[in-house]
């Protein structure tokens, strides 16, 4: 071909991870320098948590293009199934954690499976029936689960050292709280959350994925069978949250029904929806801005749910991509 | 000769409306096979049976002896058949490289915890990916925009971008839908080349087109349709003298006459 410029195809590579994540990690390193007290820290794991399950959730909202209005069913699921495998089979609570997240899987694959073959919304109407249902068995199993008042749960205990919240540790000669060992780990998961997350839509799998987003025909035409795909990142993400709550339960000792509830799945759409969907960073950002938002409207509680409405709709308006892609575009453009 | 492609009183009716009808062919392996026919002739929707995209209302479809009734169109690509779109499908969220590569997806690993953890093998097998998808952009004549966004190129290489992606199936048989609708001669002229060369790859390439200059020059056979059904078959040369199909696309032998009458 005459007009082709030639090139060197061995130097196509793929564009590189390591900068994100670097920055991701030194992020998270630095942050304790700016906590003055254990409640920056609470602040901060609770961002943690919640922003792995908004990277996990973006799988499947941002790339696969399903929305999924039930996801606080999957933290709830992690965070009490875990909590009453430690509490009433005697199981520690790593593997506990390992066995709700299998359990959350097969629950996700079983509400997916009839439904994500059909086009079209219906996937956010069961998950929506889901998280209804979820909120009403561990409001009214009170025999189980303590009903309203709650469930505590043991503490986290690793090769027999248990983390608690109140404790104190000797790291490197270092005494460290325990709060400082849970923003560690928290920090960690999220860590771990992204990087799985990056690999899997560098990988020919999030190709496909993306590529449902972009134009499903052209992904079937190439012989990805869409159905199957929205199924596994469906049940990725549900994995994510399921990982999230066990671990959210863990810190806290302490959890509700609450957890479950539709509220919590509205929040974490709007964070993928306003940090910006098919932004693994941005929805890290966008889980920091919606936790942070009420520590400044302390007393207006009730209107979180407005909150969170008017967020969704002021994105929807004025930014559609969200807030990271959106700002990200506007600087590459005044850039040279 | 063997037919690769057979197509036997095909049917396709849209309420009453029978955009194909009773409609029998074959593409032997390694021609180039062109369809045309004026505006609504039913060429799109011909290949909309054949890749799956609609299910045919009666007869049938064969690739390689074997039927295609009642396969999804993921099923297509594993069986060897692989199309482009009159309508652009690239994936704008993507690189023009992914949306390649995309085409080899079938060939790839994509086990869920390979993936997650992103493991040697797949990443080996991954960059290979990429520099074969790269080399097949080069040979689709779009190899300048290898490192650029799919939105970032201009319509005349997305349409090769298709062909590219098409080509990363390694199919036995290509589906082209009016790869030259939108561009200009020169681009045409190209898009003859890299047509010829994929049929010299031994890819039995089906055509729709509505450039007749393109179709007559490269194709080893031409099907002209009419109101969903067949009008004429033949070579190039017989098509050009085929007094039924100048009828079809001048409305009449002497459009001059009947423009002042």
């Amino acid at each position: 071909m005459s007009e082709a410029i030639p090139h060197r195809p061995s130097r196509v590579r793929a564009p590189a991870k390591w900068p994100g994540l670097l920055a991701l990690a030194v992020v998270l390193l630095a942050l304790p320098l700016f906590a003055g007290n254990d409640y920056h820290y609470d602040l901060m794991i609770k961002i943690a948590l919640t922003a792995a399950v908004a990277v996990g959730l973006n799988l499947l909202v941002g790339y696969a293009g399903q929305i999924s209005l039930g996801h606080a069913a999957f933290y709830a699921a992690g965070a009490y199934g875990s909590a009453l495998l430690v509490q009433n089979h005697g199981i520690t609570p790593v593997p506990a954690m390992l066995l709700a997240a299998a359990g959350v899987a097969v629950l996700a694959w079983l509400v997916g499976k009839p439904i994500l073959h059909l086009k079209g919304h219906y996937l956010s109407m069961a998950t929506l029936g889901l998280g209804v249902i979820a909120a009403i068995v561990l409001n009214n199993e009170d025999q189980l689960t303590g009903g309203p008042d709650g469930l505590p749960v043991a503490p986290l205990s690793v090769f027999g050292h248990e983390l608690s919240v109140f404790g104190s540790y000797d790291l490197f000669g270092l005494t460290i709280t325990g709060t400082q060992v849970w923003y560690g780990i928290a920090a960690g998961f999220l860590f771990l959350s992204v990087l799985f997350a990056l690999n899997l839509i560098d990988s020919p799998l999030g190709r496909a994925l993306r590529a449902l987003h972009g134009s499903e025909i052209a992904a079937q035409v190439a012989g990805v069978d869409t159905g199957k795909f929205k199924l596994r990142v469906f049940v990725i993400s549900a994995v994510y949250a399921s990982l999230a709550g066990s671990l959210y339960g863990y810190y806290g000792g302490f959890i509700t029904p609450n957890i479950a509830s539709f509220t919590h799945s509205i929040e974490l759409i709007t964070i993928v929806v306003l940090g910006g969907m098919a932004s693994t960073y941005g929805v890290i950002l966008g889980a920091a801005i919606l936790l942070l938002i009420p520590q400044f409207l302390t007393g207006f509680q009730e209107l979180e749910m407005v909150l969170f409405g008017a967020i969704l709709m002021a994105v929807m308006i004025f930014m559609p991509r969200g807030l990271v892609p959106t700002l990200a575009r506007r600087f590459q453009k005044e850039a040279p | 000769m063997t037919a690769l492609l057979s197509v036997d009183q095909l049917g396709k009716e849209f309420g009453g409306v029978h955009a194909v009808e009773d409609l029998s062919f074959q593409v032997e392996k390694g021609r180039i096979h062109s369809i045309i026919g004026p505006n609504g002739a039913g060429k799109t929707t011909l290949f909309n049976l054949i890749t799956g995209l609609y299910q045919p209302s009666s007869g049938s479809v064969h690739l390689n002896g074997r039927s295609l009734a009642g396969h999804q169109p993921h099923e297509l690509a594993p069986l060897g058949m692989c199309r482009t779109f009159q309508n652009l499908q690239i994936c704008m969220n993507m690189t023009a490289l992914e949306n390649v590569m995309l085409g080899r997806h079938r060939h790839l690993k994509q086990g869920t915890f390979t993936s997650l953890f992103k493991l040697p093998a797949l990443r080996r097998a991954d960059q290979q990916c990429r520099e074969e998808c790269a080399e097949l952009m080069e040979f689709v004549g779009c190899g300048q925009y290898v490192q650029h966004h799919a939105s970032a190129m201009p319509y005349g290489a997305l349409k090769r971008l298709e062909i590219a992606r098409a080509l990363a199936s390694s199919p036995d048989i290509l589906l082209l839908d009016e790869p030259a609708a939108g561009l200009n001669r020169n681009e045409t002229d190209a898009l003859r080349d890299v047509i010829r060369r994929i049929a010299d790859r031994g890819i039995t390439v089906v055509l729709v087109e509505h450039d007749m200059k393109l179709v007559m020059s490269i194709s080893d056979q031409v099907l002209v349709l009419c109101y969903g059904r067949k009008l004429a078959e033949g070579t190039p040369e017989e098509i050009r003298a085929n007094p039924d199909v100048i009828d079809a696309y001048l409305g009449n032998r002497n459009p001059r006459e009947e423009a002042t009458a």
